[in-house]
């Protein structure tokens, strides 16, 4: 079992205090505390979240093979999420993708995660991010950049990855 | 002259000065109109809701009123509210503003909802890709708890109320009422099948369940600042109040509007307010209520029929610049007001390419639990893929009408609708398109590329 941290505890805890009629509801908030400790869904993640919640294993599982957002393997360091949908292909999110693609010499499947080698880049494509009017947009990690429509602005924001 | 804008709920938003916290919310008169609607009877705030006409802004248009009111009178167990912030209807943007810019009247919205209906307990599910909308929600709840507008004993009242932020993880699904509520459960965000499964009566633990969309719950606060009747007096009959309306693509001023419902034309919004079509190109189509609604083609002619100041009904024609921005035209015309989100198409653009994208979206969210739905959205996909990469067969336009004529209708949920109706009307609209995309007999494998 991992170390856990005592803060890591206390959000746990906090967070099942919030369904107090079901605890079963905090199998999502829970994965997603785990996620951001540990970097993504391992074994004993799933079963630590499952005991925690006095659920079965496959209870958490199917979640994390449900929801887009959980993984189950470490992302790079940097996790580049482009919007794929229609309001951003018009403004150019093909390019956007080809260019992080290009910058970060990474080469792979654009259906799915591509990880640069030095385990610093994953680059993914993703639906709608609900900001279509300022296409083409992507967020690095949790913070979310709009109009990202020019070279300049990449290695801008590349830049600050570090 | 362009249309003004009516911002109701969008008065702060991109104020210069105006800020997230509870101080500043508090300045511009916030939170007033809870304390006065906590002195009211609950009956008497539905009573508003209902005559103020408010339609749902999540997609439905389900009058807001009448939703509340099929909690059973009889019922004795706990009622929940949730806040749909899911957002992730493509081409919607809009609850990202409230949210982001002014929290604090989306949670006084919620404890005037909540008090009416009697929760004491109420979520706002938001999309696992708002983070720091999860957070500045958290915090403006904290605000809240310390000034009593949220807690125990709110303002000195036996009235209680706690609200929390449950964060989402990237499945479209949980955007539908029934596959939130699932996933707020702890499970996969599987739709339920109604009836019996109507949140008013069984929701969220088998209670009922309010469930309103960001916008909806903001609407509420700004229906009892001035009375339902006054509120009815904006926009148009069975179209009341004002809704936001996001615009994207090819126009050269994207962005988010306020409007008075049906007081707009699309020609207006895209001419007048959007500044017209980017690099002077020429309008080709509009899908005008978020990805699901059906495409309206720039130079079609839609017969609707309109009520007159006498009340008699007459049928007219119109041009697609014409039709004034409310849920009851905007159906008569063949499409829907839905999200509010307006997709913008110039003349350069290649409508299979656009369906496409569309397709692949909803191959990608479809939650698997019926076949049509499931098996039916990967064929659309694999089918404009290959028309898009030159690999298209003879029969396959036939076949992309028939997959789709076959999910609608037989799902679970509207899901099925919501990814048939744009191949549908892309086909029916579009049709010399497709059909030079299967001209050409060619087997070879469809190279793979995104979008
Ligand atoms: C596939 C699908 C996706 C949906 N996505 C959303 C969404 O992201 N946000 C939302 O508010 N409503 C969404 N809805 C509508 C909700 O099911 C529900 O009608 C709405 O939250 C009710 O709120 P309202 O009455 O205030 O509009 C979706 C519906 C379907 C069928
Ligand atoms: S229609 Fe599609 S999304 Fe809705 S329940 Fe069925 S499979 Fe799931
Ligand atoms: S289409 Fe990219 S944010 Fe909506």
């Amino acid at each position: 079992m991992p170390q856990f941290r005592p803060e890591f505890l206390a959000k746990v805890d906090e967070a099942i205090a919030h369904y107090p009629a079901f605890k079963r509801s905090a199998s999502l908030p829970l994965l997603h505390l785990w996620q951001e400790e540990f970097g993504y869904i391992s074994n004993e993640g799933i079963h630590w979240i499952a005991e925690k919640l006095g659920l079965q294993p496959i209870q958490i599982l199917e979640l994390v093979t449900f929801y887009p957002m959980f993984r189950q393997k470490p992302f790079g360091k940097y996790h580049i999420k482009v919007c794929r949908t229609l309001s951003c292909a018009l403004g150019g999110s093909s390019e956007l993708h080809e260019r992080f693609k290009k910058t970060l010499r990474v080469e792979g499947d654009p259906h799915g995660p591509i990880h640069s080698p030095d385990g610093k880049y994953t680059l993914e494509f993703v639906e709608c991010l609900a900001s279509c009017g300022t296409a083409p947009v992507c967020m690095i990690n949790d913070d979310f950049h709009e109009k990202v429509d020019s070279q300049e602005k990449i290695n801008a924001l590349l830049a600050k990855c570090n | 002259m362009a249309v003004e804008e009516k911002r109701l709920i969008f008065k702060h938003i991109d104020q210069p000065g105006y800020t997230i916290d509870i101080d500043c919310y508090l300045r511009n008169g916030g939170y007033e109109i809870a304390k006065k609607a906590l002195t009211l009877k609950q009956a008497d705030i539905i009573n508003e809701v209902k005559a103020s006409g408010l339609r749902g802004r999540g997609g439905a248009g389900f009058g807001c009123g009448l939703k509340w009111s099929f909690i059973p009178p009889t019922n004795t167990k706990p009622v929940y509210l949730i806040c749909n912030a899911d957002e992730s209807e493509p081409g919607t943007f809009k609850d990202r503003q409230i949210i982001y810019k002014d929290p604090h009247q989306l949670l006084e919205g919620m404890l005037i909802s909540c008090y009416a209906n009697r929760v004491s307990l109420a979520y706002i599910y938001i999309r696992g890709e708002f983070p720091d909308g999860a957070k500045i929600l958290e915090r403006a709840i904290e605000e809240a708890k310390k000034h009593n507008f949220l807690g125990k004993n709110i303002l000195g009242s036996d009235y209680s109320l706690e609200i929390y932020v449950h964060r989402g993880a990237g499945a479209y699904i949980c955007g539908e009422e029934t596959g939130l509520i699932e996933s707020l459960e702890g499970k996969r965000a599987y739709p339920r099948i109604k009836p019996p499964y109507f949140p008013a009566v069984l929701g969220l633990y088998q209670c009922p369940t309010i469930v309103n969309n960001v916008e909806t719950l903001c609407h509420v606060k700004h229906i009892m600042a001035i009375g339902g009747a006054e509120y009815a007096k904006l926009g148009t009959p069975n179209n009341t109040g004002t809704r936001i309306l996001c615009v994207s693509g090819d126009v050269n001023k994207p962005g988010y509007y306020e409007f008075e419902v049906g007081k707009i034309t699309l020609g207006e919004l895209i001419y007048d307010v959007c500044a017209g079509i980017r690099n002077g190109n020429q309008l080709k189509a509009i899908i005008p209520g978020g990805s699901s609604a059906k495409v309206l083609r720039a130079d079609e002619t839609f017969k609707i029929k309109q009520k007159q100041a006498d009340g008699s009904m007459i049928e007219k024609s119109i041009t697609i610049n014409d039709i004034p921005m409310d849920f009851d035209t905007m159906a008569a015309a063949g499409s829907m007001a839905g999200s509010g989100g307006v997709i913008v198409m110039d003349h350069t653009r290649d409508m299979v390419e656009a369906l496409a994208n569309i397709n692949e979206f909803y191959a990608h969210e479809s939650c698997g639990q019926c076949t049509p739905c499931r098996e039916g959205s990967l064929w659309m996909k694999k089918i404009t893929t290959r028309m898009t990469h030159g690999g298209a067969r003879k029969e396959d336009l036939g076949l992309l009408k028939n997959v789709a004529d076959n999910i609608a209708g037989r799902t679970i949920c509207a899901f099925g609708e919501a990814c048939s109706w744009p191949t549908q009307s892309f086909i029916a609209k579009f049709p010399e398109e497709f059909e030079n995309k299967t001209k050409t007999e060619t087997l070879s494998e469809p190279i793979r590329t995104a979008a």
